[in-house]
């Protein structure tokens, strides 16, 4: 059997390699996508104190810290039983979306638009953000500004970004001053224009030449998981229930205590990362005609649970949205979409959350908490998808398991299934046409679409 | 002149490379000039000791960038455990796992873990070393400029507390839990950093007197501090060959505090030092 091998694969954030089997014929007999290491931090923080997990598990993620620090946070406390003044989670979810910010115009412009933008079969020595710096600088330039600025903003607040500090068991180190929160609407309207205008160039020129070729390759049905306000039903990134929508439109809504009725994880031989699935199919089938178990998470899956969005323009956007794909949508390319309608949404909400008059507000801790054995769960919608924190406390306050889920990991499976028939569609049936470098990008491209 | 660059990460969250990205414009133009490797993350598998190898073998100046790649840093204290104990939890022990196989890079296709985290310089010769989790900016500019120049790079060589803005007297509010970070710190978080009472005095692990200055770049306040949260050392040792564990010990005593009380001694002393090995007879799993 013949075996084609890509590695590393290009313009994603973590490590991976993907090989394609094929057989007698030239067809794609099978593919592993492999996540090629195993970083370990639930083991290794098994014994530390329990304030320190949000100091720590930062490092799992250099692209999205905040992230992990806050879902961390939120579990310590659930786990020591600690009531975090109103003020302090505004400015932790104030925080998440100035964070989140950077992190999809970084995806967008330099990971995924130079195969729209120069088109996938441009020259890959020059198809990355050099290339792009050539064809369209100035749109580069702004893209750099905006991710600039608001890093800025939110390192000015609170000292340090990439691995960040400021949530603490029982609240948040600081309060936003009058001053800094003038500062931070006055930048964020800047960006917000850059977003929107990002979003606008997405809908209208840099996506929809690229629809069809996705409908042909990445187009299958799966389960999606994401965060709701329990209320309404609407999108939310940093609280929340979970909600589970299957491919018949059947719903399942739990507070995020409850994953372990819902989610079990399996792994493969060939990778590291383990592979999430949903516990009531009974088990995992990586089979794209019949997926048994599979559900995905990131920003396509999020748009597909909620019933809509609460800030204006995103919803407007989500309108669009459905209108045009319908619900759910699965076509892999869609996840680049659903992330700029995030990026809207992102900016929405942290401009709400600036003009909210709690915000300022100097109660912004909880006071001494008693270190106490205990279990809990926290979780939020990182960029790349559900991150889940399960921790449970010692009676001395240190950390005795630690059970961590993140986006990319519950993503493995839909990503591996979306590689295999991505494969599929491009090389079976060439009659032995050459297999050029433009095919196996656009069999990255479907994995581009995931952010892994 | 027309240049090169090799730019490989190991194991590592990437974290080093979004600090190269906050060079902000100026790193569209510091990227098109470059001739040299630049490592960052530690090593973690076989493959990153094979990529690390092959790197050093074609560039003529290697710098390690960021603190894993400098000392083992943070995923060091997975040395605490042992590589098998990390993979015992994920594919056995952790309540979701359900695990039907196990990787396996004997017939997988996937790097063998190696049982230890490591430094670059364990296994080869590096030109120049830019600590930091992650390193400022202003210290990855100083670093390549100084190569492209010819010259040694020069980095911060003192205590985060030399740079330190708060003040050392301390008054009243004894924790109940000592040397736990589980309560607001005291002092009013709306007044200047020049007024806030200094982590250690106040009993906290702030691990500033045995960690190197430079994380806020050449004129900003130590990060942490600037977020009022006590440092935990992500520079590494002051010195090369400072014993950083006794000296923070020390510290402790001097400040008034009992260091028997102090929890989890190597989970803070060895945060981002690379922790020691484990015990010997662990194989790579």
């Amino acid at each position: 059997m013949k075996r084609l091998h890509i590695a590393p694969l290009s313009r994603i954030e973590g490590h991976a390699a993907l090989t394609i089997y094929l057989d007698d014929q030239g067809n794609v007999a099978d593919t592993h996508l492999s996540v090629m290491s195993l970083r370990g931090f639930e083991r290794f923080v098994q014994g530390r104190p329990a304030e320190e997990l949000p100091r720590i598990v930062t490092r799992i993620c250099g692209i999205c810290p905040w992230q992990h620090h806050l879902a961390s946070v939120k579990a310590v406390e659930a786990a020591m039983g600690v009531t975090v003044p109103p003020t302090a989670v505004k400015l932790r979810e104030l925080c998440q979306m100035l964070a989140t910010i950077p992190d999809k115009i970084l995806h967008f412009y330099f990971l995924a638009a130079p195969d729209f933008l120069l088109g996938p079969d441009a020259d890959p020595a020059g198809r990355n953000i050099f290339g792009l710096i050539k064809a369209a600088p100035d749109l580069v330039r702004q893209a750099v500004r905006a991710r600039m600025r608001v890093s800025e903003l939110l390192e000015m607040f609170t000292g340090k970004i990439i691995h960040p500090v400021a949530a603490t068991v029982g609240g948040f180190t600081k309060p936003l001053s009058e001053d800094e929160r003038a500062a931070m609407l006055a930048g964020l309207s800047e960006v917000t224009a850059f977003c929107l205008h990002s979003m606008r160039l997405a809908r209208e020129k840099l996506l929809p030449p690229y629809i069809e070729m996705f409908r042909e390759i990445g187009d299958y049905a799966t389960a999606y998981l994401g965060t709701v306000r329990p209320q309404d039903g609407s999108l939310d990134l940093f609280d929340g229930d979970l909600r589970v929508l299957h491919p018949d439109g059947a719903m399942e809504n739990f507070p995020a205590s409850r994953y372990m009725d819902y989610i079990s994880e399996d792994s493969r031989e060939w990778s590291w990362l383990k592979f999430p699935y949903l516990k009531k199919a009974g088990g995992l089938e990586l089979d794209y005609r019949n997926p048994l178990g599979v559900y995905r998470v990131n920003t396509l899956a999020r748009l597909n649970v909620a019933d809509c969005i609460s800030t204006p323009q995103a919803q407007r956007e989500l309108e669009f949205f459905r209108r045009e794909f319908g619900r759910p949508a699965h076509v892999v390319g869609l996840y680049h979409w659903a992330r700029l309608v995030e990026l809207v949404y992102c900016c929405e909400r942290a401009e709400e959350l600036l003009r909210d008059p709690e915000i300022t507000g100097t109660q912004v801790h909880a006071g001494a908490v008693e270190p106490r054995a205990g279990e809990g769960v926290g979780h939020l919608e990182a960029p790349r998808g559900t991150l889940l924190y399960h921790v449970r406390t010692n009676d001395e306050g240190l950390l005795d398991m630690v059970n961590i889920i993140a986006g990319t990991t519950h993503n493995n499976a839909g990503m591996h299934i979306s590689m295999k028939l991505a494969a599929q569609r491009l090389i079976d049936d060439r009659g032995g046409k050459p297999l050029d470098q433009g095919l196996f990008n656009r069999v990255e491209m479907c994995l581009r679409a995931y952010d892994p | 002149m027309a240049t090169t660059v090799i730019w490989k990460s190991l194991s590592s969250c990437a974290g080093c490379e979004i600090s190269l990205l906050n060079l902000g414009e100026s790193v569209l133009d510091v990227l098109a000039k470059l001739d040299i490797g630049i490592v960052s993350g530690g090593v973690r598998s076989q493959r990153n000791l094979e990529v690390l190898l092959e790197v050093r073998s074609k560039v003529e100046v290697l710098i390690s960038l960021g603190t894993c790649a400098a000392t083992g840093g943070l995923p060091g204290l997975s040395n605490l455990c042992g590589a098998r104990a990390l993979t015992d939890f994920s594919f056995e022990q952790s309540p979701t796992a359900r695990c039907t196989q196990k990787p396996n890079p004997a017939v997988g296709g996937i790097p063998a873990m190696l049982p230890e985290f490591t430094p670059l310089t364990r296994h080869v010769a590096v030109d120049v070393v830019v600590p930091g989790c992650p390193p400022h900016p202003d210290w990855i500019e100083e670093a390549i400029a100084a190569v492209l120049e010819g010259r040694s790079p020069v980095l911060p060589d003192r205590s985060v507390c030399s740079v330190c803005p708060a003040v050392s007297a301390v008054s009243g509010g004894v924790s109940k839990a000592p040397l736990r970070s589980l309560r607001a710190p005291l002092g009013d978080p709306t007044a200047p950093l020049s007024a806030m009472p200094c982590f250690l005095a106040q009993g906290y692990v702030c691990l500033g007197p045995v960690t190197r200055a430079g994380c806020g770049g050449r004129e900003g306040a130590p990060q942490c501090i600037a977020g009022r949260a006590p440092c935990r050392g992500c520079y590494g040792p002051v010195r090369a060959d400072s014993v950083a564990s006794l000296d923070f010990l020390e510290a402790l005593a001097v400040a008034g505090h009992d260091p028997a009380a102090m929890p989890d001694k190597p989970g803070y002393l060895s945060r981002f030092t690379g922790a020691p090995k484990p015990p010997s007879g662990e194989k790579p799993s």
